[in-house]
């Protein structure tokens, strides 16, 4: 090492700068961070924090509107709703979160391998995610879990399954474009197989642009979920869940409890918004190339 | 190649895709674990009666033989019953099928019309007003579940200011009488039979779904619109032709936008896709007599052969949806004629 060679700042430092930068220029990527804190403290704590039991029923209070004792009012058994809103946070964000990975992991996997080696593989892989990408995507769903059964984790499932497509197409892609690189070039020159050379060398440089991927896919995956047990899939009353709540709500718009269902929806409406964010703010930390 | 050759190739890349489409409904409903026999022998089953819907439906036969048969039957229109209804899956469908398509033209036709000016305008006034309230509505739009949308808009048009019809069905029966089926489309059988009232009814029906599932497909349609445009405005030919002296409107419609127009036209695939989708669940609101709403009952009540049938109709339009997309680039650009 020469004398004259500039101390390059460590990584970490450089990424630092970048995320800071990035929230001092967009507010609204601030705010998106605040509201995942609370998003997170609800799925963690939710339990804690709730103020009532969601789940006990005071049918002498049923219907009634928001009050200093109960925030967001009551339902039609008396439940809190507020209690029931924050409780869910951890069933909702689940669902997303857990199909978000698989699809994640066995996308990335397939479109890296699809990617690297072309031909048959990469014939066959296409087929599939054409096939996938040939069906209304909530419509396929639907059937995934008709089929397999209805439960939550069959709504995981299915919500992994039409995710499949964004990451597979996505991770090979960047993967094609580095496969001749010469870095790649001398990982295989120094001796290095295929799987080696994808897991160790190529996979490890498209992770950030995947991880943005999946955060912007997260709001997506959140609105999947809740539209399934919207119309009555998976989750099962009494379980506090967004979607389900909503639709319970539904029922008295007409004689106007307005409560029973904004307040569920609003909070699905801002964990979408809050990943949207995120995931924009996430783009211009790790991949400032992709800006709009 | 000439034109009828490359929309014959398109026609024909259409083929692989439903070939798929079939071969996924079918596993769907037979290679899966569980047993069918139980599914659609129904909750009442004893082990007897689930033994005879098997050999009835051929499911003691091997998976070659009865994927054979499964599409043989396909293809003579023959989708099995509903349990629910009673009826073949086939007539239940068609019979819905037209509601269901009103309301998607409908809100596709309302996205569309908001959503090319709404993105054009923000695109030539870059940083104004305009643009940024394009570009909230696009960040809130993408963030709203479509349901809860519909369900805010019956609160306030039907509740609060009593504008809107009650949320149920097409048409209210009790003040209006249902025009006689010529497409199947309330608002265009009515206005071909002069039944001007009947249509006002219709039409004031369809309005909160048709706006709800509507917003939901203007988020990506304005937001592609601005960026293909800004592209667009930002190239060396509309320079050129401003250059040239040509009038703003002329470089605008006829240079810009014809060329902004292929990415929008790309991205309608998308949209159709959640359109479809999302469907379902404003049909499931507002109790639109469609074959969403029959599906979601399908699936409640595990009625198997309903849901197949239904995804397998889905998929179908979908696909034909997307060709018709693909065949009107192909009219509005002669470069993807060039790529064949």
């Amino acid at each position: 090492m020469s004398a004259t060679t500039q101390p390059r700042p460590p990584r970490s430092l450089a990424l630092l700068r970048a995320t800071r930068y990035t929230l001092a220029e967009n507010q609204l990527t601030l705010v998106a961070c605040g509201l995942f804190g609370i998003l997170l403290l609800c799925a963690v704590f939710g339990a804690v924090i709730a103020p009532y039991d969601p789940l006990a029923t005071d049918m002498a209070s049923r219907l009634k509107p928001p009050t200093a004792a109960h925030w967001f009012g009551t339902d039609a058994l008396g439940r809190d709703i507020l209690s029931r809103v924050i409780v869910a946070a951890r069933l909702d964000l689940g669902m997303a979160v857990s199909a978000v990975a698989v699809s994640f992991l066995i996308g990335t996997a397939l479109g890296a391998m699809a990617g690297y080696w072309g031909g048959l593989v990469d014939a066959i892989f296409g087929r599939l995610m054409d096939t996938i990408m040939a069906f209304p995507l909530f419509v396929l769903a639907m059937g995934i879990v008709a089929a397999l059964g209805n439960s939550v984790l069959n709504i995981i499932l299915a919500t992994a399954v039409i995710n499949l497509p964004f990451y597979g197409r996505f991770a090979r892609a960047e993967v094609n474009v580095r496969r001749d690189l010469a870095y790649v070039e001398a990982a295989r020159m120094g001796g290095n197989g295929g799987l080696r050379i994808l897991s160790g060398h190529i996979v490890r440089n498209i992770l950030p642009t995947m991880a943005v991927q999946a955060s912007l896919n997260m709001g997506w995956a959140i609105l999947n979920a809740a539209g399934l047990s919207f119309i009555g899939l998976g989750v099962r009353p009494p379980t506090p869940e967004w979607g389900i709540m909503v639709s319970e709500g539904a029922s008295y718009i007409i004689s106007g409890e307005w409560w029973t269902f904004v307040f569920p929806g609003m909070a699905l409406m801002l964990a979408v918004f809050c990943f949207n964010l995120l995931g924009d703010g996430l783009r211009d930390v790790l991949d400032p190339r992709r800006r709009t | 190649m000439g034109l009828i050759g490359i929309v014959a190739k398109r026609l024909l890349g259409a083929i692989p895709s439903l070939a798929g489409v079939v071969v996924v409904t079918f596993l769907l409903s037979h290679a899966l674990p569980g047993d069918p026999a139980v599914l659609f022998a129904g909750p009442a089953a004893n082990a007897e009666s689930v033994a005879q819907v098997r050999s009835h439906l051929g499911l003691d036969r091997s998976l070659p033989v009865q994927f054979l048969s499964y599409t043989s039957d396909m293809l003579h229109g023959d989708l099995g019953q509903s349990l629910t209804t009673g009826q073949p899956v086939v007539t239940d469908l068609v019979q819905r099928l037209p509601a269901s398509l009103e309301l998607t033209a409908a809100a596709i036709l309302f996205a569309v019309v908001v959503a090319i000016p709404l993105g054009v305008l923000a695109a030539t006034r870059e940083g104004s007003w305009i643009d940024h309230l394009c570009r909230s509505t696009v960040t809130l739009a993408a963030a709203f579940p479509t349901f809860f949308v519909a369900l805010l808009l019956v609160y306030v048009f039907y509740y609060l200011l009593r504008i809107a019809p009650e949320p149920l069905g097409r048409l209210n029966d009790v003040y209006f009488e249902a025009p006689a089926t010529i497409t199947g489309f309330y608002l265009i059988d009515s206005a071909l039979a002069g039944q001007w009232t009947t249509f006002g009814g219709a039409l004031a029906q369809m309005a909160l779904p048709a706006i709800s599932l509507g917003l939901f497909a203007l988020a990506p349609i304005a937001r592609i619109t601005r960026a293909a445009m800004l592209t667009a405005l930002g190239s060396d030919f509309v320079r050129t032709a401003r250059a040239c002296g040509l009038s703003h409107r002329k470089v605008l419609v006829t240079y810009a936008m014809r060329n902004a127009m292929l990415p929008v036209a790309n991205v309608l695939g998308m949209v159709f896709s959640f359109v479809l989708g999302a469907n379902v669940l404003i049909e499931d609101v507002f109790g639109w007599p469609g074959v969403g709403a029959y599906a979601v009952k399908a699936v409640i009540q595990s009625d198997y052969s309903a849901v197949q049938g239904f995804i397998l109709m889905m998929a179908t339009v979908y696909i034909l949806l997307n060709l018709l997309v693909d065949l009107l680039s192909i009219a509005a650009d002669p470069r993807v004629r060039m790529e064949g």
